[in-house]
């Protein structure tokens, strides 16, 4: 009876949602980050992305260790969903573009076709201080360089590799960065 | 004469914990021949120099090291004799520049024809202005036979790599890698630095391997120095192993149910991974405890609290482990697509020599930390999990016999930590020397050598996905495509680990 009963999800499941949640409170965000971010994205696209992003991560050359923390963003302790924040399979569907990685000569292509099948408007965040400009690995003949060796660069979450709670500071930023100005005026 | 007998013949150079012997052509092309009728001794590895190749071979508890020069930048092939040889011989071309006569395959590798130099390791590389190659690949003949091309950037979060399906119908007829995309230049980073510098790149050769691949370096560089960690030293490295062994598990674990479209025991194992990282950053003050290895010892001694918050940590997954284990198994929709799924069959796994749970789900017993014991694990051996049928299942379940296995090895270490200092100085001299740890994903070696000043003359960091990675090609033969990210996620191999 007792083996039966622990090979069901249901009393598993029914005793979670008894229980407090286990999911860490929204990290705060720079005031100064959010006001270049926002100065940076056009009125309009603002209107079109709303509250919600999709994200493609694109790994340009990292050593997985970024790839770890972003995956963590989606357990159920940071619980990325929550704020409208997803990610999505393909680059046709996203908002932006989160790459890692000191920019391999061997991705630089890929990223560049990602970021052609990526529709406007649209972020780039590179993560990670490889991504920043290469990193430990800037002078090696396999490397452009950081990201923007290739792409311009929105924001930039450094970090060997950032928390899962730094990353959320900045994808958050640029959540804040693309509300819509308030209609009762105070801003 | 065996291979082993052939290799004796040699002369010992300095080298430790075992010379190398150091072979002319002919000893070298004569024992590439042995090791065709005598199929004893296991290719672990194969890399080269600007100057010489070098092999090491593993029999028993015994590793051998070989080398050979190869002035004209040729040498006889080991690919006839061990397909684990055809990748290494591919990477060996496209950095050294030395061909392997008589190779199984030598299209090029990592090189992908857009770094500025072909050869760029040789003695003199050489300018690289050609038009950039279309790659090949092997090919299938048969009535409706067709090509998935996917990657190199994939759908999930994971790292880039190509993967080149010829499917008839729904079932994979053939599955080609090619990876490379990755390809950072680590061991031309690591040239001329000291001991310490290099480390921080080895650090970075795959992050989520990064106490394993650090320690097995550490161990290299001490080896060739001729210096002990202390014993303090040494327990914690092992305790920041096994924490390393329990995250990665759990995660694998989770993330091979979230494939089967099964997400229960994927956010349970997440859930507990992150109490796992967390705990790690309390206790060395980093969540994937990067740069906690240094040659020499550890760069920080356990923090205060740090013994009862792992504890704490551990204790959360024990309790959970009977729950979760009984839900994986009394799920009939779950064990549908585990098991029986991507089969490695274990002669297959005996070939290529593969370690870690691909190997030990397939019938080959091998974990370095009980076949080549290296403290602490000489005096805690572990217990090595085996199974025979080498499926999806075969390898979850290898990891979850792991967990358990770690959760003991952890509280035994954390019961009895020595006391003492954390870090030797290291003399500033040369010598050569190997490490080898048994990382997550199995056995990381390591192979250094250092110059009179200290600094670091030649290098290669072999992570255990080399000899995988051919394995999943074989595992997903017959399979369904929508199967395929089941088997690698089960496989989990390094992208970066390989592309160096």
């Amino acid at each position: 009876m007792m083996q039966a009963l622990q090979r069901m999800l249901w009393p598993k499941l029914a005793r979670q949602l008894l229980g407090r949640p286990v999911t860490d409170p929204a990290p705060a965000v720079s005031a100064e980050v959010v006001a270049q971010l926002a100065a940076r994205l056009e009125e309009g696209a603002q209107a079109r992305l709303g509250r919600s992003l999709a994200i493609r991560q694109v790994d340009a050359g990292s050593c997985n260790a970024c790839e770890l923390e972003i995956n963590a963003l989606g357990n159920i302790v940071y619980d990325l969903e929550r704020f409208g924040l997803r990610f999505v399979a393909s680059p046709r569907h996203a908002d932006v573009l989160l790459v890692t990685g000191p920019l391999t000569r061997n991705m630089k292509e890929a990223l560049l076709r990602t970021r052609e099948c990526t529709p406007e408007p649209c972020w780039v965040v590179a993560v990670g201080g490889c991504a920043v400009d290469g990193g430990l690995f800037k002078d090696s003949y396999g490397v452009e360089g950081g990201v923007s060796a290739a792409l311009p660069v929105d924001l930039v979450i450094p970090g060997c590799p950032p928390t899962p709670t730094q990353l959320l500071e900045g994808l958050l930023a640029l959540l804040e960065a693309q509300a819509p100005p308030r209609r009762d005026g105070a801003a | 004469m065996s291979a082993l007998d052939l290799l004796r013949t040699g002369s010992p150079q300095e080298c430790r914990p075992v010379p190398r012997m150091l072979l002319t052509r002919p000893q070298w092309g004569a024992l590439a021949e042995a090791l065709v009728a005598d199929t004893g001794p296991e290719l672990m590895a194969l890399w080269a120099d600007p100057a010489s190749v070098y092999l090491l071979l593993r029999e028993g508890a015994t590793l051998h090291l070989v080398s050979c020069p190869a002035p004209d930048g040729r040498y006889p092939a080991l690919s006839p004799a061990r397909p684990g040889a055809v990748r290494f011989e591919r990477m060996i071309r496209d950095l050294w520049g030395h061909v392997a006569e008589g190779a199984v395959d030598l299209r090029p590798w990592l090189d992908h024809g857009r770094w500025p130099v072909a050869a760029p390791l040789a003695a003199k590389p050489e300018a690289n202005g050609a038009a950039v190659p279309q790659p090949e690949f092997l090919t299938v003949e048969g009535e409706g036979v067709h090509q998935i091309p996917v990657g190199p950037v994939h759908a999930g979060i994971i790292e880039p790599g190509h993967f080149r399906f010829h499917v008839q119908g729904e079932t994979v007829v053939r599955l080609e890698q090619r990876l490379g995309y990755v390809h950072k230049g680590h061991i031309g980073l690591m040239l001329g630095k000291p001991a310490q510098v290099a480390a921080t790149l080895i650090a970075r050769l795959s992050g989520d391997s990064t106490v394993a691949h650090g320690w097995a370096f550490a161990q290299a560089v001490e080896q060739a120095l001729e210096v002990s960690p202390s014993p303090r030293a040494t327990a914690l490295r092992a305790v920041m192993a096994e924490l390393e062994r329990l995250h990665n598990h759990l995660n694998d674990w989770g993330f091979v149910c979230n494939d089967a479209a099964f997400a229960w025991p994927h956010a349970q194992c997440g859930a507990l991974r992150e109490g796992v990282l967390r705990t790690c950053a309390a206790a060395f003050g980093h969540r994937l405890m990067m740069d906690r290895v240094v040659p020499g010892g550890v760069a920080a001694d356990l923090a205060p609290e740090g013994t009862a918050a792992i504890l704490a940590a551990l204790d959360a997954v024990e309790a959970a482990m009977p729950g979760l284990l009984a839900v994986y198994e009394g799920h009939a929709s779950l064990q549908d697509r585990v098991v029986g799924t991507g089969r490695v069959a274990p002669e297959l796994a005996a070939r290529f020599a593969a370690g870690g749970h691909v190997g030990r789900a397939a019938g080959r017993g091998f974990d370095a930390r009980a076949a080549l014991p290296y403290p602490p694990y000489d005096a805690l051996p572990p217990e090595v999990p085996v199974l025979a049928e080498g499926d999806v299942d075969a390898r979850v379940r290898i990891r979850i016999a792991e967990i358990g296995e770690s959760l003991r090895l952890l509280r035994a270490l954390l019961a009895d930590l020595p006391e003492g200092a954390v870090q030797v100085p290291l003399p500033r001299r040369g010598g050569e020397g190997i490490g080898v740890v048994e990382g997550f994903r199995g056995d990381c070696l390591h192979w250094v050598a250092l110059d009179e000043a200290g600094l670091v003359r030649a290098a290669f960091p072999r992570d255990p996905s080399w000899l995988q990675w051919p394995l999943l090609e074989a595992a997903i033969e017959g399979n369904i495509v929508a199967d395929f990210p089941l088997c690698n996620k089960s496989f989990n191999c390094s992208y970066s680990g390989v592309d160096l």
